[in-house]
């Protein structure tokens, strides 16, 4: 009861016991989900490979991308060698 | 030809053999022709929910050895006469069946009934993949719980792995009051979460364990909440519109109150 009220007049910052289980799950999940098999990854990797060949010349043999993780966040690191740049046209 | 669906959820404990019990009793009322399989080898669950477990002579096992006929391993419902138990074997051996079996028998149970439920141990090791061989389709029950929700994801993964599509859920064990409160996750959550189409959601209910101490499902109770939820889902399964149930007892003195003050009560 002390901790319904507390919530209503905002006493106290308590987060709601749902909201932290919210972002618990949203974590937990993400985390889960990164195990990622070797196919999928290499379908990301030649996606990505076609989105960027419009824009330069890459060194495909060397390019890398992993999931990189920890306790708050996770990123996509790409490691993309530009070999050259296109002619793009300018604005 | 029937279908057969599995009914899991990784975790154990959330409700798999209840949800199985329910829907396939409300199925049976309906008129289908329904076998239960309790896939659960070793631990036996489905036949005291059913108050079935006087009546077992031969089993799962049995049957996809040969030792016995279909027949004299289906266990007849008392109440229904179109609902039928396939009973687990209690043997320690998790090995003493395997999928190729699992999916001959499923092939067989489908030519003579309409809805084949699978009852599935938790887990996800062999008596996951025995469950699963035989499937058509998928139910996946979870709670309103980070662990449970977390493994529902796990097996989702699995089931799409094994090329069984479109699963559906079931949210088991709801509080509406934790709800309203922000101390449980809600329907919508756990949809989100978990992007799969949603079955039904069933109250948290004494009812349920005052059924399962009778051996009696809680849909043949008119009077059960739990047991209107998993009888709406019956419906849905059997192709039915209806809409999700309002779990609020809406009679309360607070929702009255609530409701004069234009506050949200589902
Ligand atoms: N909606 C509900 N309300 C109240 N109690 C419930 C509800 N659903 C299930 N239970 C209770 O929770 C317990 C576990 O349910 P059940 O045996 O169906 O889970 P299970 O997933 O089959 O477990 P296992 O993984 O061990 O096979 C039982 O005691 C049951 O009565
Ligand atoms: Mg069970």
């Amino acid at each position: 009861m002390l901790e319904f009220l507390q919530r209503i007049f905002g006493k106290d910052s308590l987060k709601s016991s749902k909201s932290v289980a919210q972002e618990r799950l949203r974590l937990v999940l993400m985390h889960d989900r990164l195990d990622l098999s070797p196919q999928v990854l290499e379908e990301l990797r030649c996606d990505l490979m076609d989105v960027i060949k419009d824009y330069m010349e890459i060194d495909e043999n060397k390019m890398e991308i992993n999931l990189e993780q920890d306790n708050k966040c996770v990123a996509l690191v790409a490691n993309i060698p530009v070999v050259k740049m296109k002619r793009l046209p300018s604005h | 030809m029937g279908e057969v669906y599995v009914i899991t959820s990784g975790k154990g404990g959330v409700g798999k053999t209840t949800t199985t019990a329910n829907i396939g009793t409300s199925l049976a009322m309906q008129g289908y022709r329904v076998v239960l399989v309790d896939a659960d080898i070793g631990l036996r669950n489905l036949d005291v929910v059913l108050g079935l477990e006087n009546r077992i002579v031969y089993d799962l096992v049995d049957l996809a050895h040969g030792r016995c006929r279909m027949r004299q391993a289906l266990i007849r419902d008392r109440r229904l006469e179109n609902l039928y138990l396939l009973p687990a074997a209690q043997t320690k051996d998790k090995t003493a069946v395997n999928p190729e079996q699992m999916k001959e028998l499923c092939e067989k149970l489908k030519l003579e009934s309409d809805f084949i439920l699978m009852d599935c141990p938790a887990g996800i090791e062999q008596g996951f993949r025995n469950a699963v061989a035989g499937a058509d389709k998928a139910i996946v029950v979870t709670t309103p719980e980070v662990a449970a929700v977390r493994d529902a994801d796990r097996i989702i993964g699995l089931l799409e792995a094994s090329e069984i599509k479109d699963p559906l859920l079931v949210l088991n064990r709801i509080r509406p009051k934790m709800v309203r409160m922000g101390d449980m996750l809600d329907v919508e959550d756990v949809i989100e979460h978990l992007a799969i189409d949603m079955l039904g959601v069933v109250p948290d209910d004494e009812s349920i364990i005052i059924s399962t101490n009778k051996g009696e499902p809680a849909v043949l109770n008119s009077a059960s909440k739990a047991g209107e939820a998993y009888r709406n889902i019956s419906h849905r399964l059997a192709g039915d519109e209806v809409p999700l149930m309002n779990l609020e007892n809406r009679g309360g003195f607070m929702d009255r109150v609530r409701r004069l003050l234009g506050l949200r009560t589902g």
